[in-house]
């Protein structure tokens, strides 16, 4: 049985959704790229700390018809991808350091 | 990039904003637009407010300017603010303070560029320009700590007259210390209106050199040449991103199509940012505008290659007006007069009421008692 690979956000990248992709713009030379809808959906959960086949399984699998043992090798593959381009981070074991975009929302409101 | 503008702007997104957190300042730079006094700065809180919104609405690019942004106490805590929420950041600074820790930390926040004031590569002419000697050195300086951390500096060259001699030194400089070089020969009018330092533009056999010049503008020859006979497509183009998927908040919350285009749409200490982006009279007066609606532009040999900027219109007057610095800088590249430079040599030389200085007589008689006559 393979080890479970845990994937985070890197904390180096921009990213907004516009329409119904995600961009991103890596850290690494300010490269624009534009992620297809399961690429969103894979780089939106990887909170650092739930497992990649668990992330394909609720995330992925629910979403498109496809089977788990098939849709975990590509988004492992689609992992390893973003990851050369310092999109995403991997790790064997959970990333505890606190992805970007999971700061809590503010508690504080200024008057209008 | 001009792909996802173009689907920016489809989608009717905010995909670029310029958010002045200060108009204060350590240098007083001669040729400056700002009022450097504080008339009521956005709080952290409102800052961070405002920050939320504008991600919600698809802000992507977000440029954190000033006056200058680290005279802010706060600036690290709105920055680190800004990148949670995943804005790409470009900051524009005088990089005075930015020392070794300053510089590491910006890269750890994944900035992606600082773009800094470079007037001279001589001290004697930079230090004049900001009024503060040592600020050459200390920015130099600057660029290198941040180029240290392998961050993307750009050097903004903005030519005037004190300084149009040095721009290949300080293209010079920023090939030495391995930063990327921009240049601009535009001064513009305060924000408040006045266009005394207008005076400081540079002139037009200045801009001719310039434009002349290979190493700045490639080939010569093609810069320079006439332009196209606009077509229907330039007719129908859009002016620029100013409202159309960019816009600019000043540090009182005031809401502008752009930096250069004091044209107030909202403030968002009263509304949300995306109601003012969506729903303001104004924007969608600016939003309305083309080629063809433009009185003088729309019949003009530049139409279709000219840079006018509509801020600079509106700051004449009309926004839908011509922007004479652009006219004259088309003249200068072209040699070709535009038509709002045409029109104003026939304005100049019509003359004025003379027939009032040829019958002196009657201006004892007839128009006696209705006040002195004026001269347009």
């Amino acid at each position: 049985m393979s080890k479970k690979l845990y994937v985070a956000r890197s904390p180096r990248i921009a990213a907004r959704m516009l329409g119904e992709e995600m961009l991103v713009m890596s850290g690494q030379g300010s490269t624009l790229f534009t992620l297809n809808p399961t690429a969103t959906i894979l780089w939106q959960a990887a909170d650092g700390t739930t497992p990649l086949d668990e992330i394909v399984e609720r995330r992925i699998c629910s979403e498109f018809e496809v089977k788990p043992d098939e849709a975990l090798r590509d988004a492992e593959a689609l992992a390893e991808d973003l990851a050369k381009h310092g999109i995403l981070l991997i790790s064997e074991q959970p990333i505890l350091e606190r992805p970007i975009a999971s700061t809590p929302l503010l508690q504080e409101q200024p008057q209008r | 990039m001009q792909e996802i503008s173009d689907r920016a702007l489809r989608l009717g997104v905010p995909f670029s904003v310029q958010l002045d957190l200060t108009y204060r300042c350590n240098e007083q730079c001669v040729h400056c637009y700002l009022d450097h006094d504080d008339h009521g700065e956005m709080t952290t809180v409102e800052i961070k407010h405002l920050l939320k919104e504008m991600a919600e609405a698809g802000v992507f690019i977000l440029t954190l300017s000033g006056g200058e942004i680290f005279m802010r106490k706060d600036f690290f805590e709105i920055l680190e603010y800004a990148r949670s929420l995943t804005f790409c950041i470009k900051l524009k600074t005088n990089a005075v303070l930015i020392r070794e820790t300053q510089a590491a930390r910006l890269r750890d926040l994944g900035v992606e560029s600082i773009q800094i004031s470079i007037y001279s590569h001589r001290p004697e002419v930079h230090d004049a320009i900001t009024k503060v000697p040592g600020s050459l050195r200390r920015s130099v300086n600057a660029i290198r700590f941040l180029r240290a951390q392998g961050l993307k500096v750009v050097v903004a060259n903005v030519l005037m007259t004190e300084n149009m001699q040095d721009y290949h030194g300080v293209r010079a400089l920023a090939d030495e210390i391995d930063a990327k070089y921009t240049l601009d020969p535009t001064i513009t009018p305060k924000m408040d209106g006045d266009r005394s330092i207008l005076d400081l533009n540079a002139g037009e056999s200045a801009l001719r050199r310039l434009f002349r010049d290979e190493a700045f503008v490639g080939n010569a020859d093609k810069f320079c040449a006439p332009p196209p006979v606009p077509d229907e497509d330039s007719m129908k183009a859009l002016p620029c991103s100013a409202g159309h998927t960019a816009c600019y908040v000043s540090p009182y919350g005031e809401f502008y199509p752009c930096v250069q285009f004091p044209l107030s749409c909202g403030n968002v200490r009263q509304q949300r940012f995306i109601d003012i982006w969506r729903n303001s009279e104004q924007l969608k007066e600016v939003r309305s505008i083309r080629l063809r609606d433009l009185s003088n532009c729309s019949q003009c040999a530049h139409g279709s290659t000219c840079t006018r900027c509509p801020g600079l219109a509106f700051m004449e007057g009309n926004m839908r007006g011509p922007s004479t610095a652009d006219c004259e800088k088309s003249f200068a590249r072209t040699g070709i007069p535009s038509a709002n430079l045409l029109a104003k040599k026939q304005n100049a030389s019509i003359p004025r009421l003379v027939q009032i200085q040829l019958v002196p007589a009657i201006t004892g008689s007839r128009l006696s008692g209705m006040g002195a006559p004026q001269v347009m």
